[in-house]
């Protein structure tokens, strides 16, 4: 049995749409749509090519050297990948003891400044110009700098959100790309006075225009309930670490998932145990595999991750405003969950609020100038380290040998988590909205929307769908071509039957 | 809404940089992609030698992004540096322009589109831009840069000493 949409029962004579962009940095992804002669929808998949050699890049390498080589698997999200392989090395290093107040604190920081600038940078560069201007508005207008023309004080807003929290992870972890701050069982590198001076003085504006972001997403929703509760709208299970006690945590935490009604699948399970829960599948058609939950099995045991899972699968988030915003957004699901992708949004922002909130209460704490940054503990063989990153649940897995070397590693990264959810996202925004019609640019970006949703790896590609090379050809029974139509980088569209195949990359 | 101004913090920034700056970008570990990082670095350590860094600052990233249009204030001179499949060997250099271009809905941006996001937002224009690319040929995850393209990288060092040396008497020139 498949997914509804996943595959044709005849895909012979149909025809097929591609929407295929590339990237240099942080994979490939494409959409292919399988029409019929009346333009109904027959298939849909995303295809996403994720990082090449993750384990081969990884394995064989002393296991000190990781926190600071996996930054270089993402340009993205750098520092999710540099605290995952730090607190994977914590339990190699330590067993179950403890890192010190201070490398937790400080560790805590750059990761909160990290969700806080790219979130910040999500919302406001890469979603802000469909959610402001609409899916289907003019291309050349649908971009950053048609929202710095028309609404220069939300870019500009966005633009030091995000510069701040960077700031915090230069500060943290000793410069703006590839920094060493967590060392595994601690950190190299206390903050200072005045760094931490410095940082304060920003607080009260950020936390204003966080504030702002947070009734930005919420307006949107009230203006247009019927869009926003609808599109791409299907139900799910979710998934996120929490704190022991349910409360929002990033950085550490038990595993906790619910069902699409609300219902605690399961809970309070050590992070160490994940493989007991999760199982990755392969399918033919795609080089990103498809994790489930074990106990439902692979048609109702997937979920989503991130934003929109993390905000309802806590109990309460442990900061004042966001709580406040939480509560508000629960009460936008009357009783049950908020299943709606594009609530992804709102949720982001929620939780942009609330890491600005944990970043003022960590400046306040004195571990974070003074104190020990490392210790001691019992050597293990292997150790497993999970955070929230601004995408979700990412798993670091690793086995290190007595030389010192890794020997095996597993990385499950947030987008792979959304997989299954991000291929039903676009299997409903190609149900209400292009079944039956004929496709134009402004129906195609509503299936990019979906994706981008998610905040995927592959959205910086995806983004792009609307000013990138897009080739539709037209099939018939017996396969010939009947028709080919590109669309040019400026938007341009040619027939042309006789096109070389493919697209460039 | 919260009015957006500048910060003291930022303010303070754009009134202290160096004169010039030369900002390379890549991923050290996707093979010739190294490119514009190890330009930085290496022409970094050759200025720390002739004790020129006090007028220049020196910044690399995995990609262009929207928040390093503020790196581009109170600069006299800039040079952008990056690995492309596209130019000829060993390398090409291109005098830039603000432009809006498909970047800007992207997770990396243009030099191009940088430049124009500093124009919208400071409503300056923003200061002369060069983009030195240097051509590269693989760029797989794990691989180191490959010959050739190290070779492409020593020429445009080379052409740098004459970038810099310009820059220099630029600088010296009254008014």
């Amino acid at each position: 049995m498949t997914f509804a949409l996943e595959t044709a029962a005849h895909p012979e004579g149909l025809r097929r749409v591609a929407i295929d962009p590339v990237s240099r940095v942080e994979g490939h992804g494409k959409v292919t749509l399988l029409l019929d002669a009346d333009n109904r929808i027959e298939q849909v998949r995303l295809h996403i090519v994720e990082f090449r050699g993750f384990e081969k890049f990884i394995e064989g390498r002393p296991y000190w050297e990781v926190p600071v080589m996996v930054q270089r698997l993402c340009g993205i999200c750098p520092v999710s990948h540099h605290l995952a392989a730090a607190k994977a090395f914590d339990r190699v290093l330590l067993g179950d003891a403890p890192i010190t107040a201070s490398a937790e604190i400080v560790r805590r920081l750059m990761h909160y400044g990290q969700m806080l600038q790219s979130h910040a940078l999500h919302f406001f560069h890469l979603s802000s110009p469909d959610l402001l201007f609409g899916f289907d508005s003019d291309v050349a207008r649908r971009n950053i700098v048609g929202v710095a023309q028309a609404h220069p004080e939300i870019a500009k807003k966005g633009i030091l959100l995000r510069k701040f929290g960077q700031e915090i992870i230069r500060i943290t972890s000793g410069k703006r790309v590839h920094g060493t701050g967590a060392v595994p069982a601690g950190i190299n590198k206390l903050v200072t006075p005045e760094e931490r001076d410095a940082l304060k003085r920003e607080l009260p504006q950020m936390l204003a225009w966080a504030q702002d972001s947070v009734d930005i997403a919420k307006q949107l929703h009230a203006q247009n309930p019927a869009l926003y509760n609808q599109f791409g709208t299907f139900r799910s299970n979710m998934l996120s670490l929490v704190r022991a006690d349910g409360a929002m945590d990033f950085y550490d935490g038990v595993l906790r998932a619910r069902d699409a009604d609300g219902k605690i699948l399961f809970d309070g399970v050590s992070d160490q145990s994940y493989l007991t829960l999760i199982e990755e599948e392969v399918r033919s058609w795609s080089y990103m595999k498809f994790p489930h939950l074990r106990s439902l099995g692979r048609e109702q045991g997937w979920y989503r991750v991130g934003p929109l899972a993390r905000v309802q699968n806590c109990d309460f988030i442990p900061t004042p405003r966001a709580e406040i915003e939480r509560q508000a957004f629960m009460a936008w699901g009357q009783g049950g969950l908020v299943h709606a992708t594009l609530a992804y949004h709102w949720a982001r922002m929620i939780e942009l609020l609330h890491s600005v909130e944990v970043i003022a209460e960590l400046l306040d704490n004195p571990a974070l100038v003074s104190g020990d940054m490392m210790t001691t503990g019992v050597r293990q063989r292997s150790g497993v380290g999970i955070i929230e990153a601004p995408r979700g649940t990412l798993i670091h897995d690793y086995d290190v040998a007595d030389d010192d070397l890794v020997t095996r590693c597993n990385l499950i990264v947030s987008t792979t988590h959304n997989n299954q959810a991000m291929n039903e996202a676009v299997r409903a925004v190609a149900r209400d909205y292009l079944d039956g019609r004929e496709l134009t640019e402004g129906l195609l970006n509503h299936i990019e929307v979906a994706i981008r949703a998610y905040d995927p790896c592959l959205s910086c590609a995806t983004h792009a769908l609307g000013q990138m090379p897009l080739d539709v050809a037209l099939v018939g029974p017996d396969g010939a071509l009947i028709d080919r139509v590109l669309r040019s980088p400026q938007g341009e569209l040619l027939h042309d039957l006789n096109a070389p195949v493919g697209l460039p990359a | 809404m919260t009015p957006v101004s500048v910060s003291a913090a930022e303010s303070a920034a754009e009134t202290s940089v160096a004169p010039l700056l030369v900002f390379g970008w890549g991923n050290l570990s996707r093979g010739d992609d190294a490119l514009g990082p190890l330009f930085v670095e290496r022409l970094r350590a050759l200025c720390e030698q002739r004790d020129l860094t006090a007028q220049i600052d020196f910044l690399d990233d995995y990609q262009l992004q929207i928040e390093h249009a503020l790196d581009l204030a109170g600069r006299q001179r800039v040079l952008f540096v990056d690995a492309s499949l596209n130019c000829a060997a060993p390398f090409e250099v291109t005098a830039l322009q603000p432009q809006q271009d498909a970047s800007f809905t992207t997770h990396a941006m243009s030099p191009q589109a940088l430049m124009q996001v500093f124009h919208d937002l400071h409503g300056q224009t923003p200061p002369p831009c060069t983009l030195l690319a240097i051509r590269g040929e693989q760029f797989e995850l794990g691989e180191p840069p490959g010959a050739d393209a190290l070779a492409h990288l020593a020429a445009a060092l080379s052409w740098a000493e004459g970038w810099l040396a310009a820059s220099e008497k630029t600088q010296a020139e009254p008014g």
